[in-house]
Formats: C-alpha cells, sequence, structure tokens
C-alpha cells in the first residue's frame, strides 16, 4: 500500500510561498496515491524553469535535463522501459517556446507519457519576460509597448494531432484537477493537460480574477468529439475552460511495433544479436 | 601484381552506382582486393561525380586520384575527368573523339542500348560489360554480380540485363585485341567489401546497443539507414528525431532507462548536440555520437571529406568534464571501436565520440577477415543487491558511482544538468558539494588516460630520419605513402592514433619520437588542428604540417608529391 507519506520530501521547496505550483505538486502527490504508484514506479522528466523543479520536491526517479529538451527524453524512457509511469513536468516557456518543435513532434510520435504544463503566461524565474501565452497587451520587461503576437494555442495544437489525452486544469480547483491528473495517466499514449497556475508574483491579475474567469467545460461535451474539442479550444478567452476537451484510443503508441515485434517487454531485455548473428549479417558483405 | 584504378563519372542519378556497385562486387567475388571511393556533388540528378574502384591482388584499402581505365557515362563527365586517364591509361568512349589523345575502347553503349533495346536504360548495364572486358575479367563472375544487383526484379528484367553485360562485355573484347594489358584472374582470397557506415552500424550491434535516434545528414544517414533495414537482424529501435537536439536527447534518455544508445550526425548537426553532451556530462549518463566529418564552416561542402572538427570535438560542451574522442581508420577498426566506444562509456559514464568522415563513411574497403569475437562486450551496471542505501553521485575515489537505471529496483535513480548533490538533487553548496562534486567527475580522467590505446607505428625502425603522424582514416594513404617513400631510399616511419582525447600520459617525447627524427603531422584541415593539440599535450614544438583541405581524400601520390616539392 502507497500512502502520501511515501512521497514525503526533505529536500526545501524553493517556490514563492503561495504559489499555486504548491498546490499542484500536493495534488499530484495525491493522485498518484490514489492510482497506487510507487515512488519507484515513476520516472519524472523535467527541463529548466520552475515548473521543471517540481521532480526535487518528491522521492522518485527523475531527470532534470536541459531548457526546452524534457519530450525527447521522456519519449526514449517510455520506450526503453515502457512498465515506468513516465510524467512530464514543465512550464509553458520550456515547453512550448524552448521545446515548441518537440512538443509537436511528440504529439505526432504518440509515446505513453503524461506532459502537465504549469501554465502561469509569463517567464517567472528570469524576472517577468513575456511567454508564448502572455495575452496581448500585456506590457513584459521585453515588450514595454504591450505583447503583440497572439498567444500559442497549444490545445488547439493538441488537438488536432489527436493527442491521446487533451485537458486544461486549473490549480486552484484541485479536485478537479487531481482528477484530470489521475485520467491523465492512466491513459495510454501521449496525455497532454495544461494547466492553469497563476503567477503570484509577474501576473498583473489577481488570483480571484483567475477564479472568476476559469470555467469548467459543460457536462455535456462529449471528449470523442475532435470538431467540437477544437471549437472549443479555439474560442476566445476569458472565460478559460478547464476540463478533457479531447481523448482517443485509436492511434498505435510509440514503440509498440518494435517491442511487439522483437517479443519483449522492454528495450533492457537482453535479445541482443549473438556473434553468430552479426557475422550472418556480416556475410551479405562478402 | 595487379593494381588498376578504374574510375566511372557522370551525373548524378545515372546510374554510377549500378555500374560502380556490379563493377566492384563481379571483382571482389573474383578474389581480388577492391577498394572503392566516391566524390559527388550535393544534389540529387545531375552535376558531375566519380565512383573510382582500386582492384589490386594485394590490400590497397587508400585511394587513387589517377585512373588507369577511365569510363565517362556523358560526354562532360568525359571532358572533367579527362585529366585523372593516366598517360598509358584507357578511356572507354561511348562516342568516338580523339581531340583529347586518350586512347580510346570504343563502345557506343547508348546506341546499342536504343537499337538492340530500344530503351536506354540497358546502356549502363552495356557499359559495366565493357568495362569488365577491358580489365580482362572473366564473363561468369559479372554475370553473378548483374543477377546479384537486379535480385526481386522480374525474371525479363534480370534476363535482358545479363544479355546487355554479355553484348558491352563482346563487343569491347573485339576493340580490346592488343590495347589491353590486363588479365584478371580468379584468386582463392575471399575479402568482406564494406564501407565505413554499415560497419559502424554493426560494431554498434555487437555491441549491445539497442536504440538509435538520428536526424539524417550526410554522410552519417548510412548508419541509422542501415539499422532500420536490417531492423529484424539487428534489433536496434531507430527514430528519425525531429532534429539533431531532439536526437541526442532520446539517445540519453534511454541510456538513462539502462539501455545502450547513441546517435550520429555531422558538422552542424554536432553543433546543435554540443549543449547536450555537456548535459550528458554532468549527470554521468553515458552516450555514443558518432560524428562523420564533411569540411565546413556551416554547410560548408556537405557531401566532401574533411578531418576540419577534431578541436571542436574534443573542446565540445561547455563547462570542463570527461570525454573521449575515437577516431577509428577503417571499416574493421570502426567496428571494433564501436565496442569500445560503447564499453568506455559504460565504464565511466560519460559522451564518447567517434569521428569519422565522409571518405570512410562512403568508402568500400577490402577486409581479410571480420574477427567480431576480438571486441568484448564489457558492461558496468551495477546490481541492486549490493546496496543497503543508493546514491545515484556517491563520491568515490575512481569518481566512478556506481549506476542504477531506474525500474531496476526499489532504488531510486536521479539525473540532474544542475550541480547537485550525492543524491542528485540540486545544491548552491559551493564549498560543501559543488567543489567535491566536479573534482569526482574529473578524477575518471586520471584512470582514462591510462585506458588510451598509444599510437600504431609503423617502419618505426632507429634509422627512421622523419616521422609521419596521421589519424583517422588517412591511416591507409599515409601507410602507402610511406612504403612508396621508402622504397625510394627515403628513411620514414609513421605513427598513426585513432585515440585522440585524452592523449595517453607521456613523461617524454622519446617515449613516441626517435630523438633524432624530425616530425610531420599530416592531416585533412587548413589549420593543423591535431599538430596543436600534440604541441599542447605532448610538447612536441618542432612538428611541421602537411594539410590537405580540398574536400577530396588524401592519397599516398598527394603526400609523396608534397614530400618531394617541399624542398
Amino acid at each position: 500500500m502507497v500512502e502520501i507519506s511515501d512521497f514525503y520530501s526533505e529536500t526545501p521547496v524553493q517556490w514563492c510561498p503561495g504559489c499555486p505550483n504548491h498546490a499542484i505538486l500536493t495534488t499530484l502527490k495525491e493522485a498518484l496515491v490514489e492510482l497506487g504508484k510507487h515512488p519507484h514506479e515513476i520516472c519524472l522528466v523535467s527541463g529548466i524553469g520552475q515548473a521543471a523543479k517540481l521532480p526535487h520536491y518528491m522521492p522518485c526517479n527523475f531527470f532534470n535535463g536541459l531548457h526546452g529538451r524534457a519530450l525527447p527524453v521522456a519519449t526514449a524512457i517510455a520506450v526503453a522501459q515502457p512498465n515506468l509511469t513516465v510524467i512530464v513536468t514543465t512550464g509553458e516557456g520550456d515547453c512550448y517556446g524552448e521545446g515548441g518543435n518537440h512538443f509537436i513532434h511528440t504529439l505526432r510520435r504518440n509515446p505513453n507519457i503524461t506532459l502537465f504544463v504549469h501554465n502561469n503566461s509569463i517567464y517567472a524565474l528570469t524576472k517577468g519576460q513575456a511567454s508564448p501565452t502572455t495575452p496581448p497587451g500585456e506590457r513584459r520587461s521585453l515588450n514595454p509597448d504591450g505583447v503583440t503576437q497572439p498567444p500559442l494555442n497549444s490545445l488547439g495544437i493538441a488537438i488536432l494531432h489527436r493527442a491521446a489525452f487533451v485537458a486544461r486544469a486549473f490549480a486552484l480547483d484541485r479536485a478537479q484537477l487531481k482528477s484530470i491528473m489521475m485520467e491523465a495517466i492512466q491513459c495510454r499514449g501521449f496525455s497532454y493537460v495544461d494547466i492553469i497556475q497563476p503567477c503570484i508574483t509577474w501576473d498583473p491579475r489577481p488570483l480571484d480574477w483567475f477564479r472568476k474567469n476559469v470555467k469548467p467545460l459543460d457536462s455535456s461535451h462529449d471528449p470523442a468529439d475532435l470538431k467540437k474539442a477544437l471549437e472549443l479550444a479555439l474560442l476566445p478567452a476569458p472565460p478559460i475552460f478547464t476540463g478533457v476537451f479531447f481523448k482517443t484510443t485509436d492511434r498505435p503508441v510509440f514503440g509498440d511495433d518494435f517491442l511487439m515485434e522483437m517479443g519483449v517487454s522492454s528495450l533492457v531485455e537482453p535479445v541482443f544479436p549473438s556473434d553468430k548473428d552479426v557475422l550472418k549479417i556480416l556475410e551479405q558483405f562478402r | 601484381m595487379m593494381d588498376v584504378n578504374v574510375v566511372i563519372a557522370g551525373a548524378a542519378g545515372e546510374g554510377i552506382q549500378t555500374v560502380g556497385s556490379i563493377f566492384s562486387v563481379a571483382a571482389a567475388k573474383c578474389g581480388l582486393a577492391v577498394f572503392s571511393w566516391q566524390e559527388y556533388e550535393s544534389r540529387i540528378r545531375g552535376g558531375l561525380n566519380s565512383y573510382s574502384i582500386r582492384i589490386s591482388t594485394s590490400l590497397k584499402n587508400a585511394p587513387r586520384r589517377d585512373a588507369d581505365v577511365l569510363l565517362p557515362l556523358r560526354k562532360e563527365a568525359r571532358k572533367k575527368y579527362r585529366s585523372w586517364l593516366n598517360p598509358n591509361g584507357l578511356l572507354i568512349a561511348d562516342e568516338q573523339d580523339n581531340t583529347d589523345g586518350a586512347t580510346e575502347i570504343f563502345v557506343p553503349f547508348n546506341k546499342i542500348a536504343r537499337e538492340k533495346w530500344q530503351s536506354p536504360i540497358y546502356a549502363n548495364t552495356i557499359a559495366v560489360g565493357a568495362l569488365w572486358s577491358v580489365i580482362g575479367g572473366d564473363f561468369e563472375a559479372l554475370q553473378v554480380a548483374v543477377e546479384d544487383e537486379f535480385q526481386g526484379k522480374a525474371e525479363t528484367v534480370i534476363k535482358n540485363n545479363v544479355e546487355a553485360a554479355r553484348d558491352g562485355y563482346l563487343f569491347a573484347e573485339k576493340s580490346c585485341q592488343g590495347i589491353c594489358p590486363w588479365k584478371l584472374e580468379k584468386r582463392p582470397d575471399r575479402f568482406y567489401l564494406i564501407a565505413g557506415s554499415p560497419a559502424i552500424a554493426l560494431g554498434s550491434v555487437k555491441a549491445g546497443c539497442r536504440f538509435m535516434a538520428a536526424y539524417p545528414m550526410t554522410p552519417a544517414t548510412g548508419i541509422i539507414t542501415f539499422l532500420t533495414q536490417h531492423r529484424k537482424e539487428c534489433k536496434v529501435f531507430t527514430e528519425q528525431a525531429e532534429d539533431e537536439i531532439a536526437a541526442i536527447n532520446m539517445a540519453i534518455g534511454a541510456q538513462f532507462a539502462g539501455v545502450r544508445a547513441m546517435t550520429a550526425t555531422s558538422g552542424g548537426g554536432f553543433s546543435l548536440m554540443v549543449e547536450a553532451l555537456s548535459l550528458a556530462g554532468m549527470v554521468e549518463v553515458p552516450v555514443v555520437v558518432v560524428l562523420a566529418q564533411r569540411p565546413g564552416p556551416a554547410t560548408g561542402l556537405p557531401t566532401r571529406t574533411a578531418q576540419g572538427d577534431l578541436l571542436f570535438a574534443i573542446h565540445s560542451g561547455h563547462g570542463e568534464f570527461p570525454k573521449v574522442v575515437l577516431a577509428p581508420s577503417d571499416p574493421y577498426d570502426a567496428f571494433h571501436k564501436m565496442v569500445r566506444a560503447f564499453n568506455l562509456a559504460d565504464k565511466y559514464q560519460i559522451p564518447i565520440i567517434v569521428m569519422t568522415d565522409q571518405f570512410l563513411a562512403d568508402s568500400q574497403f577490402s577486409i581479410p577477415d571480420f574477427d567480431v569475437e576480438l571486441a568484448k562486450v564489457e558492461t558496468f551496471i551495477a546490481s541492486p543487491s549490493d546496496f543497503s542505501t543508493y546514491k545515484r553521485y556517491s563520491i568515490t575515489a575512481s569518481g566512478i558511482s556506481p549506476r542504477l537505471y531506474p525500474g531496476q529496483s526499489k532504488y531510486l535513480v536521479t539525473a540532474d544538468s544542475d550541480e547537485h548533490d550525492e543524491d542528485g538533487h540540486i545544491t548552491e553548496d559551493l564549498d560543501g558539494v559543488a567543489v567535491p562534486m566536479m573534482e569526482k567527475r574529473l578524477r575518471k580522467l586520471q584512470s582514462l588516460r591510462r585506458e588510451i590505446r598509444p599510437p600504431e607505428r609503423f617502419f618505426m625502425e632507429d634509422d627512421v630520419e622523419e616521422v609521419f603522424v596521421g589519424w583517422g582514416s588517412t591511416r591507409q594513404a599515409i601507410f602507402e605513402a610511406v612504403e612508396i617513400l621508402r622504397e625510394e631510399g627515403k628513411r620514414i616511419g609513421a605513427l598513426h592514433f585513432t585515440e585522440l582525447w585524452p592523449l595517453p600520459e607521456l613523461s617524454s617525447k622519446e617515449e613516441f619520437f626517435p630523438p633524432k627524427a624530425s616530425i610531420t603531422i599530416i592531416e585533412q584541415n587548413a589549420t593543423g588542428q591535431f599538430a596543436s593539440l600534440l604541441r599542447r599535450e605532448l610538447v612536441i614544438r618542432d612538428a611541421k604540417s602537411m594539410l590537405f583541405y580540398s574536400g577530396l581524400p588524401v592519397t599516398a601520390q598527394d603526400i609523396r608529391r608534397r614530400f618531394y616539392g617541399r624542398d
């Protein structure tokens, strides 16, 4: 039996006091406990930024790598060891900015990983520059006249590419966040959750603005309906809708065909060709 | 002794590959040593390219840039490559043209194809038949090679091609009489005819590599192509990454998860990988990167060859961390070096760069015997039962911390690109943690230096007055140059390095070099990179450089000409 105390960590948390990241961390631990996942069965992967520090704050296997590069690392870990629960925790600058190319191609690959993007619409650690999701008009240190580019529609992109699971959650609605997290982790394939995580230091909008403007999707929405999901993702914000936008099981999971062909359950299993096999391949050159 | 260099020239997409391949295989099947190399332009069709095939009765795995037989598949190719033809060389002419003074064997392969087959597609097979006839080959052997080349195609395609080859063969036979000096005799030898790329791929298979991600880039692409096309036998999971950054991060991810993994690229792609190379150094995850060099800077000459990335590779990555740079000399060495690369990466938990180049990647060498057992696979992943508690980055005397992988046991395995403590957690404790952790990683260099193999020595007898020094794929050209010069009475020896970083520890210069010998360092770059490395690391101040950087592979005759020309 796994308990919440199994996820207690002595490492001091370096987030600002009161940051919604704390809520995301606590909720993730609860979701993992409810799913019965032990720390050694989990591998967290992250890049650089505040969200990327999360793996340090709970006991588990983790790979805290380079800025924007969590997804390729996670993809390879998931193929190498399909039994690990691979979760990527990243920020929107890390995932959509520096790592935008990998985000798109991970959607195409559909590896069995879960991606949680802590989306606070700001580059917080580098002290307040705009991010790919900063609302237009907002004045930022490198946009003194206000941001002019429209925010990246990451949900729209994910739905268009038929990701296995596409959802948005709100860090301060922990009940909904937990249920979405659990569903995302259980879903096989690439599960993507954009988590609205207001920055209490840099965001000009107070937390109450978010409480008013973040709204759950109508309960009648059917996540199997791609067209409707896309329509919802294209609606202008606010309001910012949360819930499961899209879900599909019809995409093959990256690496499954190879493992099946080789008759192994992971790449760690030793089925290397023998010296005799290597010589046999070499015979083609003689 | 037979030593004939045949050059086939024409436009890309014209069938040079088919002609060259049939001809090489036919010669190899007759038991001759075959060496082939190619130079080509960066375009899909058109341009002018050449495929050189050196056929000899003794092993000559070195390029020549002079032709005993020249087969231009079109008029423009005749014009461009005419200067390669030796004074007594033969040109196989599709259209007669005696204005350039070449001795012609007239075989109108295009005309025969049009008239007999109503199709130009048989022209190349007619040409290869003629070529085979010119060097005095036995038709049966050519027939087998033609059948091999077209296997899997319709029965009539094979039959027609064999007949076309015979047409060319018989036509040339008549024109050859009294002109062609060669008679190709069958020999009992049976060489492996293999290029660098498949040899590297197979070396990684032998090493137990199970994962490769790469972004296509000439001349590295052949490795992942081979592994993918032979995936049933090689059992390596391959993925075409969206870019080189993803490719190396994937390889590192797979290695972190306990799987031997690699990537391969060329200059520009390697530049993109460098950040992750430094990551591998910090998180102490092994990774093998093949760097197939071509001339730069930037996109440079994408299909040509060079040794211009040596110092970049040695210094690649921000910050300080141990790494190893290897540079195999030929496909056989490349096969074994890949096993060594994976073993060293695993043992020291560091990145290993294996440097090849377009010349080694694309050229086919004759290998007498492929001893695959000689390369021993060693693994160093620890056993969880050895620990009562586990710290991924425990400080040790050797600098090597026992490595487990996630999912292997209940022990947690961590990796952090930030400076970290023994558990892998971020630290800002400078003196207490950061300094000892840096020193731990760098301690690996001490034993690595002892593990690096010394250079190979050729003709290093006491009377040696000059030592040629080379590295990587220029080995055979330098070796052949030394042989020729020694026959001409010059007292020359040679040292050849295939393990370049770290350089082996030397107490004095005399350990490598005879005290009075002068030193000439031969490389395919414009700034003498290996020379400056030797000067810096081995305190050799008086070395001269002999540099080649045209994008073509250096030949023994190039070295010989430069040797005499400098006086």
